[in-house]
């Protein structure tokens, strides 16, 4: 088993199951991958989505079905689970219910062999990065969720190993919890330097805490990119609706120069930026609500005349629900007051209208 | 469940409950009942001072030695049933189309019941049995072996009808553990066998525990096949045989009652030792974390 | 070492399976010994009968008067099934919808009968129903059955209710419904999967529980189990072949019980009160 390492190398990992009738379907396709040592990765997709699967074939819970797994030269995919010497945090954590806290964390220590008296300072030592010095000698019955959550991150960090695979930890918890808790990992995440992977079906948990993220769906990797990227520029439609362009409307393509694309359907014109390699006749052009601003752009360029339908007042801001002349829905974030029926002048910044390859939805 | 608790502080009677009266009453008269006039049976003997059928049965030579017998049935039969059920039933602790099988296989021994296994093996361990025509055509077996009318029979016919419901039983105590758990130990290192000592076998032994206890209560009241294929005269006379014989032959129901009383005061010493060693263990939920 | 290891393991599970084998083997051989038997014209020391014949069964129907066991069998356990829902089934109900001091104790006093095996309450109860007069008659064996299968009825049926959403019954009553019509449109519809499940598992046990009924019947009471044992234990009085002919039509009419039970209920629930609840055929 391995400490330290300073790269962990999935290659073409495909993961197959039978499904329904016998036919196999891949729940992971060739997931390809370097991640380095001191890496915050996050796995991000609907559920169903592979990520879960890729995880369990990185612990060595699933056999692969195709692919290989290395850490630096090693080939780790042939090894079974307990070989393989990662850290793993459960969603419903899987702490052993007739062991003590204490007995919980140092579970993996003794598995190795580890002499009583390091065991005991290590154990310590961990409980105390994870702020729960004192309750050594609870079962985990006797703990909130909050506390099982870090008992079970303090027993997957506590062997020290170099991966720590954490599979949608903070599901279970309320969403103040799962706030703070988030600070925690990414804290305790920094303090072991060795690399974590993360699954995750929340977009704002992949944001705040990865160095990068790999976004899934079907089994299939969208793209792999750092969290700003994946926010600001997503590679495909899917990865745009997922993380939050709710606004998709279909338009005819009248014109490209480089990246910018020139759209229209019937009396509007809009002007936005491809994202994918030259688009056809038709085209998808996806915006965020918190993107489209109230009033006229420059030079009336990219401005949609729009009446209101429905206000959705929120605090700081309200969520307009709009419709354009030619009938297509839109939604927008904004401060301003507005009521049903007004009649409204809505503009984006070119930059911010992403142009897609149509796919069904 | 507050809500219920609070009207139930409120209101004097809550009418619900009368529906456990039916049961509740017939358990009482059918169950209870006969239970404490046999006890109050067992001190009114025919002849004789309050204790007599007491100090009758430790002292008879045909009374007292029928608990070692049936003892040196029972315990063993157990052990052999719960044993070999626990590491088979580990193994098959994954769901497949063979667990599915093998229960409904060994279901059918069970539903069968002692009296027909009794009969199916008086033929087919019998002297001109097909078991004997299969031993007979090892190059290394010598003479005839007995296996009816004996003790090794009546051992035979408890461990056919004993390790089906350990296997069962025990069978349902481990696909209750939940399966995350190992997956846990083992991202921790622990190998199967390590697995196996620190996880399940923690987590199953008050289920053990429990599995010993009715295993060995049915072995201990072994009556049918102790009397079809035992040899009810010596060997296996067994202490149901006893007081079956007090009863319906004697027609001594005083003294009847009295050895079922000890026949019951047995099993109960025998099962708090077992449940007491459960107190050891811990006890409480199989799953890891909440939800 | 990793060779060495899998080696290992591959011998323990032979060995486990092997064991498992041997078992399963020897019993299907025993049924087939019995049936062999019972349609053997003459079957002495040999792997296989001089001939074939049905003509045991046509004797054991006469001489055991079977006919008129098989109707006894029939009506008790009818009987049993009936009365212990018709007890178990409310009982059940309060059991799993209320908190009540003295739960407890009652949940013991239906778990006891379950625990404490036929032949040790059995004598004591004998001796009840002589006195009663009632032991000897149907209704004595019928009350005998009754003590194991009411309990098993309540532990089978209180976990189906429990996991039954009592918001279902407010959400009934709410939208106007009263006891009666809540107990026939809302509560029978979502039990009669559990109902079929314990009325399934308590006919199977019965058919086959020796003990109790071999203790309290009188020679007109006899259900089929008992008779077969006294046929047994009288061997030598008829041809063994007699015998077994009966045992066979004994074995029919519980296998065939048990595998319509088996389309409804999980095995293990004939022997224990398992967590998952009845699995009732989709």
């Amino acid at each position: 088993m391995k400490q330290d390492f300073s790269e962990l190398r999935l290659d073409r990992v495909t993961r197959r199951f039978a499904g329904v009738g016998g036919k196999a379907f891949n729940a992971l396709d060739e997931l390809t991958i370097t991640i380095k040592r001191g890496e915050f990765i996050a796995l991000l997709g609907p559920s169903g989505c592979g990520k879960s699967t890729a995880l369990n074939c990185i612990a060595g819970l699933l056999p692969l079905s195709g692919g290989t797994i290395q850490l630096d030269d090693l080939r780790i995919d042939t090894l079974p689970p307990e070989s393989r010497g990662f850290g793993m945090v459960f969603q419903n954590y899987a702490l052993f219910p007739h062991m003590s806290v204490e007995r919980n964390i140092g579970f993996g220590l003794r598995m190795r062999g580890v002499s009583a008296a390091e065991t005991t300072m290590r154990v310590a030592n961990a409980l105390k990065l994870v702020q729960l010095t004192g309750q050594e000698h609870k079962l985990p019955g006797q703990l909130s969720g909050g506390q099982q959550q870090r008992v079970a991150i303090a027993r997957a960090i506590v062997i020290e190993p170099p991966l720590v695979l954490m599979d949608e930890p903070l599901s279970n918890l309320d969403a103040k919890l799962r706030i703070e808790t988030r600070a925690e990992i990414r804290r305790i995440h920094h303090e072991l330097g060795r690399a974590t992977i993360y699954v995750t079906h929340d977009q704002d948990e992949a944001l705040s805490l990865a160095d990068r993220i790999v976004v899934m769906k079907d089994g299939v990797v969208q793209q792999i990119d750092r969290p700003q990227q994946i926010y600001a520029q997503p590679a495909n439609l899917h990865v745009a609706r997922f993380m939050g362009y709710r606004n998709v409307i279909e338009m005819d393509v009248e014109g490209a120069t480089g990246d910018c694309v020139e759209l229209r359907d019937r009396g509007i014109r809009l002007s936005g930026v491809a994202m994918q390699a030259p688009p056809g006749a038709r085209a998808m052009v996806a915006m965020r609500p918190e993107e489209i601003v109230v009033g006229e752009g420059p030079q009336g360029r990219n401005t949609l005349a729009v009446r209101v339908e429905t206000v959705e007042y929120g605090g700081r801001d309200s969520l307009v629900g709009v419709v354009t002349a030619t009938g297509a829905r839109l939604f927008l974030r904004t401060a301003q007051s507005a009521a049903p029926g007004d009649a409204l002048s809505i503009h984006v910044p070119a930059e911010r209208a992403l142009v897609y390859a149509p796919t069904p939805a | 469940m507050n809500t219920q608790t609070s009207a139930l502080a409120r209101a004097p009677f809550d009418r619900t409950l009368l529906l456990a009266a039916p049961a509740t009453l017939f358990m009482v008269a059918l169950f209870i009942y006969p239970f404490l006039y046999g006890l109050w049976l067992s001190f009114e003997p025919a002849k004789g001072d309050w204790l007599a059928n007491y100090h009758k049965f430790f002292t008879a030579d045909n009374l007292w030695p029928t608990i070692w017998t049936t003892l040196k049935l029972a315990l063993p039969a157990t052990l052999i049933n719960v044993g070999i059920a626990l590491p088979i039933a580990f193994r098959m602790r994954v769901k497949s189309r063979y667990q599915r099988l093998i229960t409904t296989v060994l279901v059918v021994p069970i539903t069968l019941g002692t009296v027909l296994i009794a009969d199916g093996m008086l033929t087919y361990f019998g002297p001109k049995g097909w078991l004997a025509h299969l031993l007979e055509l090892l190059p290394f077996y010598e003479g005839p072996i007995r296996l009816t009318h004996n003790y090794w029979g009546v051992l035979i016919s408890l461990v056919i009808s004993g390790f089906p419901f350990a296997f069962l039983l025990i069978l349902s105590y481990i696909t209750g553990i939940d399966p995350v758990l190992a997956r846990a130990a083992s991202t921790l290192g622990a190998s199967p066998a390590a697995q196996f000592r620190h996880i399940y076998l923690p987590l199953l032994a008050p289920g053990l525990a429990m599995c010993f206890c009715l295993a060995f209560v049915q072995a201990y009241s072994v009556f049918p096949s102790a009397v079809l294929l035992g040899a009810p005269a010596g060997p296996t006379r067994v202490i149901s045989l006893a007081a079956y014989e007090a009863a319906f032959e004697q027609y001594d129901y005083s003294l009847a009652s009295a050895i079922a009383m000890i026949m019951g005061f047995v099993q109960l010493i025998i099962v708090a030792i077992v449940l007491g060693l459960r107190g050891l263990f811990y006890r409480g939920p199989v799953v890891g974390g909440k939800g | 070492m990793s060779g060495a290891k899998s080696w290992l393991d591959r011998a323990w599970s032979g060995l486990l399976w092997g064991t498992m084998a041997v078992f399963v083997v020897n019993v299907a051989m025993l049924i087939a010994t019995v049936a062999t038997n019972s349609l053997a014209r003459r079957w002495l020391g040999t792997w296989l009968p001089d001939g074939w014949t049905v003509n045991w069964y046509v004797q054991a129907w006469k001489d055991y008067q079977l006919s008129d066991i098989l109707w006894v069998t029939m009506e008790v356990v009818l009987a049993v099934v009936l009365l212990s829902l018709l007890i178990g089934v409310p009982a059940a109900y309060a059991l799993a919808r209320r908190d009540f001091p003295g739960k407890r104790a009652l949940m013991l006093l239906f778990l006891l009968p379950l625990m404490v095996p036929p032949m040790t309450y059995g004598i004591p109860l004998a001796t009840v129903l002589y006195k009663a007069q009632l032991a000897g008659t149907i209704w004595g064996v019928i009350l005998a059955n009754l003590i194991p299968a009411a309990p098993f009825v309540i532990l089978v049926m209180t976990p189906f209710i429990e996991q039954i959403d009592p918001n279902l019954e407010s959400a009934a009553r709410v939208f106007g419904a009263g006891t009666a019509r809540m107990f026939t449109s809302i509560l029978v519809p979502l039990l009669a999967p559990g109902i079929l499940a314990a009325s399934l598992l308590v006919l199977v046990r019965t058919i086959a529980l020796f003990e109790l009924t071999f203790l309290t019947a009188g020679p007109d009471s006899q259900t089929l189990v008992v008779a077969l044992y006294y046929a047994v234990f009288a061997a030598g009085v008829r041809a063994p072949q007699s015998i077994d002919a009966m045992a066979m039509i004994y074995m029919v009419v519980t296998l065939v019980w048990l595998l319509i039970a088996l389309r409804f209920v999980n095995p293990t629930q004939l022997v224990s009160r398992v967590k998952e609840h009845p699995r009732v055929a989709a």
